[in-house]
């Protein structure tokens, strides 16, 4: 029997579908940012000799650019992708490559004008999202891990390495792992990101000294933000990659119209 | 297996959209409505941080052993025109920083008088709009202590700050660097016309003889090779309309971000 479930209600969706679309500018805004000088750093300032991790062009002995990705000590060739890459046909120096900023050329005022723009609609749609998700329980209720999840954690980790996911009324609740996640990326990685990206405007450390202290200078802070873009790229690869996995038109379907047709008392 | 050529024709379908999307993205940059409405975020972000920031929250200062060897210099590095070699040949000895526009005493001042005037050094913080940061220390004058030699009519709300670079050596039209400050960040402690850096001249590369230091706003707010402050209304008439070199090039004129 099939049954015909609520699964996601209209103010999830809306911000679920507005927080993807602005996430991807952000990103792709914020790499078009970082390509003007390609290089993190620990502390207050830039110790340009030694980056933690940078993206250079360097000239071969065969007179060919080759990209260098360098982290810590440690040196990759990566022509192609990052440090050089090609445009038009031509090869040059680029940390990221075009495909993956916005714009595709090289500007970093209009990199600087979305990621401006859309980070207040960021900071927005997240408040009003915690704001409802609060004041409706669906945070208590939904998001947040109680005692029991936690408990199954183990069970639910080896379910997720076999690929068995839940089915029938239990895929109507988000499972532990889904939980920690969506809790990790909501309440921390957002935050944090935010913060740290406020701690690199020299007005807000005056306003805000504090700010420096909590992250240990402007240049960590600005290590740090890259991290959690980094952070959400990686907890996009997997939200997509197990939407796919369990079901991706159910999925996309509960997330678009908010329902899901799920097997009545079959929970295998 | 059945729904394989559905998936990979959904696949394509999501990777056609969105790099559509994104060439639609790439279009929207080039309109200056659109750019218009974007740089709307950082006049936003200009009310908002005033608001949180203040006329007089100082921006941190660092110690001795935080100054960094060598001081990152950015954009022009030596303007190299006959008049500015001139000057360097004379040590600096005939430069002169005129203040006018709407003041009621306008002045005209060596690098003798300015280093005359009532000091302040600070070790700062130097953000540069490229992501990066260098650690310094200034000596300079207050501006606040300029502008109030000059007495400024009270319809004043921006200084203009005229450079001796050229942006565009080598072609037709001169365009000089300039930049503009409103008169709260003008006003604020911090901000100086600087003379030295680290204790000695200020080196060519860093802006001699003269640089402003606005410690909460990016590098290219800090105009260099200052020869001449305007005190206007509204900047809307002046070069491209929009308060500096930089911002006529689509920076935004709020620098605090």
């Amino acid at each position: 029997m099939m049954r015909i479930a609520y699964r996601h209600t209209l103010w999830v969706r809306l911000s679920h579908w507005v927080n993807a679309g602005v996430l991807l500018i952000m990103l792709m805004s914020g790499l078009q940012i970082f390509n003007a000088h390609p290089a993190l750093y620990w502390g207050k300032t830039s110790h340009f000799e030694t980056p933690i991790f940078s993206l250079t062009a360097i000239l071969a002995p065969d007179g060919t650019m080759r990209g260098i990705t360098q982290i810590g000590a440690v040196r990759f060739d990566t022509t192609g992708l990052f440090g050089a890459s090609q445009t038009f046909g031509q090869i040059g120096p680029r940390g990221f490559p075009a495909w993956a900023t916005l714009p595709s050329w090289r500007s970093l005022a209009s990199g600087r004008q979305w990621h401006f723009f859309f980070a207040w609609l960021f900071v927005a749609n997240g408040l009003l999202f915690i704001a409802y998700a609060v004041i409706s329980r669906h945070f208590q209720r939904d998001l947040l891990p109680r005692q029991s999840d936690l408990r199954h954690l183990g069970k639910d980790i080896a379910d997720h390495l076999r690929l068995r996911f839940a089915k029938g009324a239990a895929a109507l609740h988000y499972n532990v792992l889904q939980k920690l996640s969506y809790f990790t990326v909501i309440f921390l990685l957002g935050p944090l990101i935010v913060l740290t990206g406020l701690t690199m405007s020299p007005t807000l450390n005056a306003a805000f000294p504090i700010l420096l202290t909590i992250f240990g200078g402007r240049q960590t802070a600005r290590t740090i933000h890259f991290l959690c873009a980094f952070g959400f790229v990686l907890f996009f690869i997997v939200h997509i990659v197990m939407t796919i996995l369990s079901g991706p038109l159910k999925n996309l379907r509960a997330i678009i119209t908010g329902r899901m047709a799920i097997k009545e008392a079959d929970n295998g | 297996m059945a729904d394989t050529p559905r998936r990979a024709f959904l696949t394509r379908l999501a990777a056609g959209a969105g790099a559509a999307v994104l060439a639609g993205c790439d279009k929207i940059t080039q309109s200056r409505r659109a750019s218009d409405v974007l740089q709307r975020g950082a006049g936003l972000a200009y009310r908002v941080q005033r608001l949180l920031a203040g006329p007089n929250a100082l921006a941190t200062e660092y110690s001795k052993a935080d100054i960094a060897p060598v001081f990152r210099a950015n954009g022009t590095v030596d303007p190299g025109s006959d008049s500015y070699n001139a000057h360097v040949a004379t040590g600096f000895r005939d430069w002169r920083i005129t203040v006018g526009g709407l003041v009621d005493h306008p002045l005209s001042l060596s690098l003798a008088d300015i280093r005359a005037m009532p000091a302040r050094t600070q070790i700062t913080r130097h953000d540069c709009v490229e992501g990066w940061s260098c650690i310094g220390q200034w000596t300079g004058v207050p501006l606040r202590q300029i502008i109030a030699r000059a007495r400024p009519l009270s319809t004043a709300r921006y200084v203009i700050f005229h450079c001796a670079d050229d942006m565009n050596r080598g072609g037709d039209a001169r365009q000089f660097y300039y930049e503009s400050l409103d008169l709260t960040e003008a006003l604020h402690p911090q901000t100086l016309l600087a003379y030295d850096l680290n204790g000695k001249p200020l080196p060519v590369a860093n802006g001699a003889p003269i640089r402003l230091r606005a410690e909460r706003q990016l590098g290219y707010k800090m105009a260099k090779y200052v020869t001449g402050m305007e005190l206007v209304a509204d900047f809307e008439k002046i070069r491209g309309g929009k308060g500096g070199y930089w911002e006529d090039l689509g920076y935004s004129w709020w620098g605090g971000i």
